[in-house]
């Protein structure tokens, strides 16, 4: 009888010490292949994982309880911490949701500038991903080039909000700053120098012999397990589903947008690293469309809702009315209309939504994030079963799952 | 390095410097600080961006270790939850002496913005920590400097192992 304590908790139908030649090993929680802190409990034949069983909670610092003691503009800083590369798709996610709650829409210059955030993140993401993907199976050099060029992406993040990583670059009803002077022109210098450091990257790796041993067939995800699962992003649409949600429910300017959804029928690691680039060069695409557009609206950043939103700054400084409404909306917080929301957004990793109970409370009765990397570390106890040990850090860091967002 | 006057061309001998044992030693251990990777959270982010081409940590002698036998500091980067705390405390123990620890931004200082039933309070509950620094996250450059900060201290230690194990019991 095996006895548990924490170090080796009880998992059904596992034990640690074993008579057979099976053998038990922990992966984590504090590994450099495990993408943060993920615990993985493998059980071994020889060289061939037989059972995974993947033990999640090492980051959980309850984000979900905090939003309910919160206002909702207080708990928007939190949300950067969820998916941290990644931090203004959950910024948006989640001022999405509550726009939606009280029924109000960013106006149009707010619009274009949160879809040219989102897409500038998406491509920080995906570069981030390269990286340590590439650096997991052993391509040091990549991890390099592709950090050079996320940095020149995080330096225009910083121009724009004044923060690298936690950006909260998106507030709910607009945003809060116009672009400054000179953004866009770099924005276009780094989108035209791009494609040339995808063409290097893919260079290095598409027809790389072992780039392609490692990672061809591995991880296999059928595209009705995909479904079954409940994955999303590129895990789906490497298995041959075309489902994003920036076209089946357009939101902000997507539906204006002419960008295509590349889709895989591969449904290995290596399909899922083509989709990666070529979700980049889509994300060019779309910045493209969009810096036009931004000359093109009324300066106008925030909605006017007088009962939820504050004015602009001009008009809290000249009028009463309008500075004691902010005064009320930054000492109570906003009251919205009692109800229950729930809006999907396509982050780089796939659907992140929140769905926000609301009572009337300047305070959320409940909060729920629904993050894609969760319903991927599930899959990992279906999909690591079969493969070799080596294969274990390839499949981890095709799936992308992010633990801040797995553990909230 | 102490100061020497030797005028090699001259001197038909071999170059001579002149040290103590105390400054000989830091200066090794000083510039060869390999760091456990110890990734917890956002903070690993801007950890892994030291390392990577912009801010190039190879600078100062420091290259990630994935083993704590092979590390001589510990750079807590992120949140502690109270589930991974013990994992934390054991891998400290297995590192070999001299060794340090770095708390990486607000929540391994103080727990930060996440003052929760999951959250260890502080890393400094389970581990001795030199050099704490703010930020949430911290940006790279701020990690840059608290690896010179803790080279400076470290140079400023007597080389005498066994007194700095007794201090640093907790």
């Amino acid at each position: 009888m095996q006895v548990t304590n924490k170090l080796t908790p009880f998992f059904e139908n596992l034990n640690f010490e074993r008579s057979d030649n099976m053998m038990v090993i922990n992966f984590g929680p504090q590994h450099p292949s495990a993408h943060g802190q993920l615990r993985l409990v493998l059980e071994l034949d020889g060289e061939l994982v037989t059972k995974a069983y993947p033990d999640i909670g090492y980051l959980h610092r309850g984000i979900e309880k905090m939003a309910e003691n919160m206002t909702y503009n207080e708990f928007l800083p939190t949300t950067d911490r969820l998916d941290y590369i990644a931090s203004t798709a959950n910024n948006y996610a989640y001022a999405h949701a509550v726009e939606k709650l009280l029924g109000i829409e960013a106006p149009r210059r707010a619009q274009v500038i949160r879809t040219m955030l989102l897409e500038l993140n998406r491509i920080i993401s995906h570069l981030f991903f390269l990286a340590t993907h590439a650096l997991d199976v052993g391509a040091m050099s990549i991890f390099l080039y592709a950090f050079r060029e996320r940095e020149f992406a995080m330096d225009l993040m910083e121009d724009y909000c004044g923060a690298r990583l936690t950006h909260s670059a998106v507030r709910i009803g607009g945003v809060p700053l116009d672009l400054p002077k000179g953004w866009l022109e770099d924005l276009e210098k780094f989108i035209d120098a791009l494609p040339e450091n995808i063409a290097l990257y893919e260079g290095l790796l598409t027809e790389n012999r072992i780039w392609k041993m490692r990672l061809e067939d591995v991880g296999v995800v059928s595209g009705k397990d995909a479904l079954n699962w409940g994955c999303t992003g590129v895990m789906l649409r490497g298995s041959g589903v075309k489902y994003d949600i920036r076209k089946e429910e357009p939101y902000e300017l997507y539906g204006e947008l002419e960008f295509d959804i590349p889709v895989s029928d591969r449904c290995d690691s290596y399909g899922r690293y083509r989709l990666y680039m070529e979700e980049m060069k889509q994300s060019i695409k779309i910045i493209k469309q969009l810096i036009p557009m931004h000359g093109e609206t009324e300066p106008q950043l925030m909605a006017h809702a007088p009962q939820y939103i504050s004015a602009p700054k001009e008009e809290i400084m000249t009028q009463n009315y309008a500075l004691m409404q902010h005064f009320v909306l930054v000492t109570q917080g906003m009251r919205p209309p009692v109800g229950e929301v729930y809006v999907p957004t396509e982050s780089p990793k796939g659907e992140l939504g929140f769905y926000i109970k609301s009572e009337g409370e300047p305070y959320a009765y409940r909060l729920k994030c629904r993050a894609p990397s969760f319903f991927h570390t599930g899959l990992l106890q279906e999909l690591l079963v079969g493969t070799y040990i080596a294969d274990v850090v390839t499949i981890i860091g095709s799936t992308n799952i992010v633990f801040g967002e797995v553990d909230r | 390095m102490a100061q020497h006057q030797v005028n090699y061309a001259s001197a038909a001998g071999l170059p001579v410097a002149l040290t103590s044992v105390d400054k000989l030693v830091n200066w090794g251990r000083s510039n060869s600080l390999w760091p456990l990777t110890y990734g917890l959270a956002c903070c690993a982010i801007e950890m892994m961006a030291s390392g990577a081409a912009r801010f190039d940590f190879d600078r100062f002698g420091t290259i990630f270790r994935a083993s704590p036998r092979q590390a001589d500091v510990m750079i807590l980067a992120g949140t502690l939850s109270k589930k991974h705390a013990e994992f934390t405390r054991r891998l400290y123990d297995q590192m070999a002496e001299p060794k340090w620890v770095i708390s990486m931004g607000s929540c391994a200082n103080t727990g930060g913005m996440f003052n929760t039933y999951a959250t260890v309070q502080g890393v400094d509950r389970i581990v001795p920590v030199d050099i704490y620094l703010p930020g949430c996250a911290p940006r790279p450059e701020t990690l840059q400097y608290a690896l010179m900060m803790l080279q400076k201290k470290i140079r400023r230690e007597s080389a005498n192992m066994n007194k700095n194990t007794k201090q640093r019991l907790v």
